[in-house]
């Protein structure tokens, strides 16, 4: 394991300890910190190792929110709906991603960018099974007040996102990690040397938005309440694409210190400037991709302690 | 005489569509950018319209006029500096770069505008005209050739004007156009200008008709996205045929199966389209 992926694993249990500091506000602050982990991880997977342009983050979060909510709804338990939520969301993307991953550059993203919209619409007209656009209540589960509800919550998605680093770091380790590189690097030629690109493909798909729809379920049983246009947010695609891009594509490490570094950035913005806040965000990614394109560990000072590489 | 209906319905439509995407088509084409702000653009446009109506009872037929050197200008600008610097850039930075300025401009719009649906209704009203029992309505027809003058004129530029031959000659080999000395950074100023003016133009027209809103800006990207894939890339007569294909789609697939799956139906027909037929209706292979 390299150290970059131990730091990664030292790191999120050391956020494991956060209940013993912080109020409800923590909680909360720390279980959004977790959900945008496991979505900027899991985008890696497919945008960071694989190389292809995913905006389908949001699709799968909604799918899993909505899998997750219309069970629980129906009386399963917590236990049940959110693997199911996750392995749901995981067949879908694979089987979708058999199909879509055919597409190169624009037209993958413009795909992926479409399926959003189609989930939403369909989740928008099944009104029986979903509410449609009166949205999905949940119904709470029997509650020991309010920190006690926060702290369940944070240690679910905090659960969630240790499942993820792990999975991250199995992928980035394994032949599937390598093959993933390959195709990056060049399709044509992994495809020439034997290499199921289409299965590896599929499988980094299906990854990348199984914990996705895990942590969809679990946000959809802590806010109580979903609607399409709340879970099919097309911005919950764009910020694993952020933080991946603050922390610099492709390391494990890199886009989790990239999803807390973007929620404190956005916490910061919501708290001071509420009516301009997606313009601010706007702002802050324009200059992002502007002048610092390849991300925080681009800057220098940051490998320090590391050791020289062959320059 | 539902049918004829429909179809006098979707050729109207259709039109509209294409004038839509048009500009995100031409961007696209020639920079090989997908340009998240062309919805933004649309509903500024629509404003513009609705401002100088509401302000100055100013003809929404001579706010196109106003509007087409405005956002030219704008494009233009916003290509040059921003754009510009990352032009060569893989897909992922140059898509999330013109989200990040969809955000900033849509906030915008938001905030000095507010989120409240608004309607641009001439006084008196144009009513509409019947033909057998094919009911139009007279705006949105006059609006419709708008929309067809409109993609007729840059298809004139495109084929006859100097420029639109060195933007043709871009879109199909950089390299080649840069040899042949065509300063390709200007020419991406100028095709990101035209797409922004049409945006401008589109959204006028878009305000003689629909409800404006800042949230209807990525409904009217969407409509892009799908005549633009179902058109192929970059073509006047793509764009047009694809317009018309997505009206007639959606007018056929809301009568049968309801309005509520119009939506899904189109992009389900994209996704569709996408992986059996990238190259678009009218494209031709390897042509991108």
């Amino acid at each position: 394991m390299t150290r970059a992926n131990l730091i990664l694993l030292v790191l999120i249990t050391c956020i494991a300890a956060l209940p013993l500091f912080g109020g409800a506000y923590t909680l909360r602050l720390g279980t959004i910190a977790c959900m945008y982990a496991i979505m900027a991880l899991s985008w890696n997977v497919v945008g960071g190792f694989a190389g292809y342009p995913s905006f389908a983050t949001a699709a799968f979060f909604g799918l899993g929110a909505y899998i997750g909510g219309v069970l629980l709804a129906r009386g399963l338990p917590l236990t049940a709906a959110i693997p199911i939520a996750g392995i749901g969301s995981f067949l879908v993307a694979a089987l979708l991603g058999a199909a879509l991953l055919r597409l190169r550059g624009h037209y993958f993203a413009i795909a992926s960018l479409s399926l959003i919209e189609v989930f939403r619409e369909l989740v928008n007209n099944a009104t029986d099974l979903t509410g449609g656009g009166m949205g999905l209540n949940i119904p709470l589960t029997a509650s020991a007040g309010v920190m006690a509800d926060a702290t369940f919550f944070f240690y679910l998605m905090w659960g969630v996102l240790l499942v993820t680093a792990v999975m991250v770091i199995a992928v980035s380790m394994s032949k599937l990690g390598f093959g993933l590189s390959c195709i990056m690097q060049n399709e044509t030629a992994a495809n020439m040397v034997g290499l199921n690109t289409t299965l590896y493909k599929s499988i980094a798909f299906g990854l990348s938005a199984c914990f996705v729809g895990a942590a969809g379920g679990v946000y959809a049983a802590w806010v109580h309440y979903i609607d399409p246009s709340d879970v099919f947010d097309i911005l919950y695609s764009v910020k694993p694409i952020v933080m991946a891009l603050i922390g610099g594509l492709g390391s494990p490490l890199g886009v989790t210190i990239g999803a807390f570094v973007y929620l404190g950035l956005e916490e910061v913005v919501w708290r001071n400037y509420i009516q301009i806040h997606s313009g601010v965000l706007g702002v802050l990614i324009v200059l992002l991709l502007l002048f610092l394109p390849h991300g925080l560990t681009s800057l220098r000072g940051w490998r320090l302690w590391g050791r020289a590489k062959n320059v | 005489m539902l049918a004829a209906q429909i179809l006098i319905n979707a050729l109207v439509l259709g039109c509209l569509y294409a004038c839509i995407a048009i500009g995100f088509s031409l961007v696209w084409g020639v920079l090989n950018v997908i340009n998240l702000i062309h919805g933004s653009f649309i509903v500024l446009g629509a404003y513009l319209a609705w401002s100088l109506y509401q302000g100055l009872h100013i003809s929404p037929w001579y706010s196109l006029a106003v509007a087409a050197p405005l956002f030219f200008a704008f494009g233009y600008v916003i290509q040059r500096l921003i754009l510009n610097r990352v032009i060569t850039a893989p897909v992922l930075v140059t898509l999330t770069l013109t989200f990040g300025l969809d955000l900033i401009l849509n906030n915008a719009m938001i905030y000095y505008f507010k989120a409240d649906y608004r309607k641009l209704t001439l006084t008196p009203p144009m009513g509409s005209v019947s033909i057998f029992d094919v009911v139009v309505p007279v705006d949105r027809l006059i609006a419709t050739v708008a929309a067809l003058a409109l993609t007729f004129v840059l298809y004139l530029i495109l084929r006859r004007l100097r420029v639109g031959r060195a933007i043709v000659a871009v879109r199909l080999d950089r390299d080649a156009a840069v040899l042949m000395g065509v300063n390709v950074n200007s020419i991406y100023a100028i095709a990101f200008g035209l797409g922004a003016a049409l945006a401008g133009c589109a959204g006028v027209l878009m305000a003689l008709i629909f409800p404006i809103s800042p949230l209807t800006s990525t409904a009217y990207l969407g409509k892009a996205f799908v005549v633009c894939v179902l058109g192929g890339l970059g073509s006047v007569s793509g764009a047009l045929a694809g317009g018309i294909l997505l009206a007639l789609i959606e007018g056929v697939g809301s009568a049968m199966i309801g309005p509520a799956h119009a939506t899904t139906l189109s992009f389900v027909l994209l996704i569709v389209f996408l992986i059996l037929r990238p190259q678009g209706l009218l494209g031709r292979k390897g042509f991108e």
